[in-house]
């Protein structure tokens, strides 16, 4: 088995720069939608907050591999457009996710104290330093710890990917399978590891930003553990 | 080439149908496993044995760290290395999806069950009940309906990772668009209809829960 291993191990890596990248590049993605999307949910105007609507319930909806089956072979028939796998990925990735951190971004904000916005109409503040100064400090704080499950879930999804032929880790776990099936055991575990790493790692940097967000309001990060201890799971 | 047909459509629609047939059942087990199996995990890591405690927290960590899909292939690829059953596909799909979701649902009860105030406890105490009737008399009957919301979200989400399955041969609703697609050498169609029969039928399930969950939180 161990001679085999840093076969299996060196293979399973090339895939980890596509893991990376596609789950970097979703998250990237999916933060944006989620706050316009989400923003978009309070609007004043119907209209604005109907596309959102759209937007959230349909990829919510929808099965996320059905999307990326969509995206990447039917799309292009409708536009004649081909995209590269990966970057079909990444734009799922980012869209299904988004959908879902728009409702995070909605409730965050919404949670934020009445008290709060009355007081900054009170000093004068006009609509968009209100929203950047008052409520949109307050509300990150909050949906820091919902959004680290949400990136989380998100990586995991990588390896949907390998469904289009992106070569990332699952995706080169499959190609050994064939000659090497009696290490499975060791192929899986290879993996787990791998996931659970960058899981840590996207723990690790969402822990830091709510230390900066709770600094900024000049609070202690200490509600994170009772978010999170909350159980919000999918 | 023209952008759409409107007769593979709705051609495909019987099709997608079967398939349906196949996704529905495969979520109506995986849920009634996850909901038995979430139960019990629940309760066993409330019960503190001293090793199995241990074991099974760092199982539900590990299922809940880890990829659905590397947890179907686990299962399909390397159990029947280890055990020599071989299970088919379907069966897989539904071991796989109750028991990765038995560790989501087991938070759930979990919290239903502290969501029980403590004098319910105590008074099931001073009866000297016993601890069976502890638990199938008084906190399970308060916790339960509390979470009934909470479980039904799952058995959503579930119901739109049943396509995952399609990695293993499972012909579900997107593995019967896929055939139609090749069938007919165009596939926008076929998964468009894929998509809105997730559509249609999930979106109403999640507002009638979030209806529940608003009944729930009054009472």
């Amino acid at each position: 088995m161990s001679e085999n291993f840093d076969f299996l191990l060196r293979t399973v890596l090339k895939g980890l720069p596509y893991t990376a990248g596609a789950a970097a590049g979703g998250i990237a993605l999916a933060a944006v939608l989620s706050f316009a999307a989400g923003l978009a949910l309070l609007s004043r105007s119907r209209g604005v907050r109907l596309v959102s609507r759209v937007y959230v319930e349909g990829f919510r909806g929808t099965s996320e591999v059905v999307q990326l089956f969509w995206i990447y072979f039917a799309l292009p028939v409708l536009v004649g457009l081909q995209l590269v796998p990966l970057f079909a990925g990444i734009l799922v990735l980012g869209l299904n996710h988004g959908a879902y951190g728009a409702e995070i971004v909605r409730g965050a904000v919404q949670s934020v104290p009445r008290a709060q916005v009355e007081g900054a109409v009170a000093l004068g503040f006009g609509p968009v330093r209100r929203m950047r100064r008052v409520i949109l400090p307050q509300a990150v704080a909050e949906m820091l710890p919902p959004f680290t499950n949400l990136f989380i879930q998100l990586l995991k999804n990588t390896s949907l990917l390998f469904l289009i032929q992106v070569p990332e880790i699952f995706h080169q776990g499959e190609l050994l399978r064939p000659r090497f099936g009696n290490e499975l055991g060791t192929i899986y575990a290879i993996l787990a590891v791998l996931y659970l790493v960058l899981a840590l790692l996207i723990t690790f940097v969402m822990g830091r930003l709510e230390r900066v967000a709770a600094r900024r309001l000049g609070r202690k990060a200490a509600g994170r553990n009772g978010a999170l201890a909350a159980g919000k799971g999918v | 080439m023209e952008p759409w047909k409107w007769d593979l459509f709705f051609g495909s629609l019987p099709y997608i149908a079967r398939g349906l047939l196949v996704t529905v059942k495969i979520t109506l087990l995986g849920s009634l496993l996850a909901y038995t199996l979430g139960l019990l995990f629940a309760v066993l890591l409330r019960a503190r044995v001293p090793v199995l405690h241990l074991v099974l927290r760092a199982f539900v960590e590990a299922v809940r760290s880890t990829p659905l899909l590397v947890q179907i292939f686990v299962l399909f690829w390397l159990m029947p290395q280890l055990t020599g059953v071989k299970l088919g596909a379907e069966t897989t799909g539904v071991l796989a999806l109750g028991v990765h979701y038995a560790c989501y649902t087991a938070e759930v009860y979990r919290a239903g069950i502290d969501a029980v105030p403590r004098g319910q406890w105590e008074a099931a105490a001073a009866l000297s009940l016993p601890r069976s009737r502890v638990w199938l008399g008084v906190v399970l009957p308060q916790a339960v309906p509390r979470v009934i919301p909470a479980l039904g979200n799952y058995t959503i989400s579930m119901f739109k990772e049943v396509p995952l399955l399609l990695a293993i041969g499972v012909l579900d609703v997107l593995n019967r668009a896929k055939e139609f697609g090749a069938d007919n050498y165009r596939v926008i169609e076929a998964y468009t209809m894929a998509g809105l029969v997730f559509l249609v039928l999930s979106y109403p399930a999640s507002v009638l829960v979030r209806r529940l969950e608003r009944r729930v939180a009054h009472s």
